[in-house]
């Protein structure tokens, strides 16, 4: 309809609003009040990134859901118009089918689904109790304080991984270091490349021998389709590195700023501590996966042919940010959005993204973290931070949302 | 009611296996399968809650 098409790009360069946006200083939690303003104001809005491009920003629930949902609109990072890597840092390079479209993505996904069903990961529980009790048990072993991240949060989801992908016990150290180091604070960006090589070379390695001699773990399903020849070996390759890369960093964050969120809510925290309700433990991995919205910048997208959506039109070849972080408090879908409140029905969050990408790996994700919320605060009741709140620095300026450090004592 | 499920649109994402396991199951693959086509009132919120949060708009809930 030519009546709704878009009205030029405000002249002023002002009247854009830069992308990201700061939070505030005290509400390490809140999406940036920035952003809440923009929502107030409408569903869509152009922002500028840190490279001048002006890509449309999708504020509200509602439209998030309809644009990821729209097949109008590519994941595909060589798209024309698609908004710029999240900041001049960020590294580049395609990451297997994340970043692409259908038909390929689905061909592709598809291959590695298995075992991501939910009566798959159901039969994995018992393996990670395992885990998660064991690293407990460390940690009350060694001295206090202890850092939670690095003793707790990041090697979880490493030795899930191990477990999944079937890394040999043995190498376990050697994945878990390179693993870290690929995501640690430290690190200096060499180092991280570095490490991300030798864990790349390590699975096209363990690939090869699963490809001679093939198991029941995931890597020999994906050697399998090497064998079909239905991909190549660099393929495969990199598949196994989108699973590691995506499932750990994420999963770690939801720890470490997930304890950190319930020691700032006494009242919450004890509600979970003192049930045995696998139902209201289920509730809370979703209430703090819509409260704390770790994939803080947006899914990112470029739009391939002109899509109308709440009275304007996205032009082919424009971007598009769905900053599900704001669409998770969104007040027309969850009342009262900025609390916290882990008895509340919060399944229908985006904090997983929507649409055919929508995380994979979320049913490990969900178990995962049910084991930690319904075992870590029960076995350490008195589960305290080791310091002040202001202290805690938080990862403002990361691709996924956390804290640096979380220093906890018992 | 009667459900509706498109499986070639399917992601495997199992939401609608927790929202409504007696409705929903996954084949070897991941991708969805029903278990029951027809839905009495006791089930039909678990089923429109798989509606909602399916992120493939694979499933349908059908008034009859
Ligand atoms: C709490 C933890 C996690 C969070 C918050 C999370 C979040 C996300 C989000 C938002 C996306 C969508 C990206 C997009 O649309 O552009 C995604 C995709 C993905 N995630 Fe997760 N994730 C988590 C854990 C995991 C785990 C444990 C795995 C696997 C072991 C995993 C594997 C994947 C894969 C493979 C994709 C790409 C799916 C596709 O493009 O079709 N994630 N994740
Ligand atoms: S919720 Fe939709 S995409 Fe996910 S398994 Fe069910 S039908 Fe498939």
């Amino acid at each position: 309809m030519a009546d709704t098409v878009t009205g030029p790009i405000p002249e002023a360069p002002d009247a854009v609003p830069e992308f990201p946006m700061p939070r505030a200083d005290r509400c390490p939690f809140d999406p940036p009040p920035a952003l809440k303003e923009l929502q107030e104001q409408g569903p869509l809005t152009k922002v500028r990134l840190w490279d001048g491009s002006e890509p449309w920003l999708v504020t509200r629930y509602a439209e998030q859901r309809a644009l990821l949902g729209d097949p109008r609109v590519s994941a595909d990072t060589d798209s024309p118009g698609y908004p710029t890597k999240a900041s001049p840092e960020a590294g580049e390079g395609k990451l297997s089918f994340i970043m692409m479209d259908d038909p390929e993505h689905a061909r592709l996904r598809r291959m590695v689904t298995a075992p991501f069903a939910i009566k798959r990961v159901e039969a994995l529980r018992p393996a990670v109790q395992r885990i998660v009790d064991g690293l407990i048990d460390d940690l009350l072993a060694g001295p206090r304080p202890a850092d939670l991240v690095e003793q707790f949060a990041l090697p979880l989801p490493s030795l899930v991984i191990c477990e999944l992908l079937g890394v040999p016990y043995d190498d376990h150290a050697f994945f878990q270091d390179h693993t870290k180091t690929m995501v640690h604070r430290d690190a200096t960006p060499e180092q991280r490349g570095q490490a991300g090589r030798e864990v790349a070379a390590y699975l096209a390695g363990l690939l090869g021998k699963r490809l001679a001699d093939p198991r029941e773990d995931l890597l020999s399903s994906i050697a399998g389709r090497v064998t079909a020849g239905e991909i190549d070996h660099r393929q495969a390759t990199e598949m196994a590195l989108l699973l590691l890369i995506a499932g750990h960093e994420t999963t770690a964050n939801m720890i470490a700023l997930g304890t950190h969120a319930l020691l700032q809510h006494p009242d919450q925290l004890a509600l979970l501590r003192e049930t045995d309700d696998p139902a209201l433990v289920a509730s809370a991995v979703e209430e703090l996966l819509r409260y704390l919205h770790i994939t803080h910048l947006g899914r990112r997208r470029a739009v391939t042919e002109d899509i109308e959506i709440a009275g304007q039109v996205i032009k082919a070849g424009e971007g598009v940010i769905m900053v599900n972080e704001i669409a998770n408090r969104d007040p027309d879908v969850f009342p009262d959005p900025d609390r916290l409140d882990i008895t509340r029905d919060a399944r229908r969050h985006v904090a997983f993204g929507f649409g055919v990408h929508q995380c994979l790996g979320q049913p490990l994700a969900r178990m995962e973290l049910q084991v930690v919320y319904g075992t870590l605060y029960r076995r350490i009741p008195t589960l305290a931070s080791a310091v002040p709140p202001e202290d805690v620095r938080f990862k403002h300026d990361a691709f996924i949302y956390g804290v640096h450090e979380l220093p906890v004592t018992w | 009611m009667k459900v509706e499920l498109e499986a070639d649109k399917c992601v495997a994402s199992g939401q609608c296996v927790v929202a409504a396991m007696q409705v929903f199951d996954q084949d070897d693959d991941g991708i969805a399968i029903l278990l029951e086509e027809q839905v009495g009132p006791g089930l039909v919120d678990d089923v429109r809650e798989a509606v909602a949060v399916c992120p493939a708009a694979a499933i349908r809930l059908v008034e009859q």
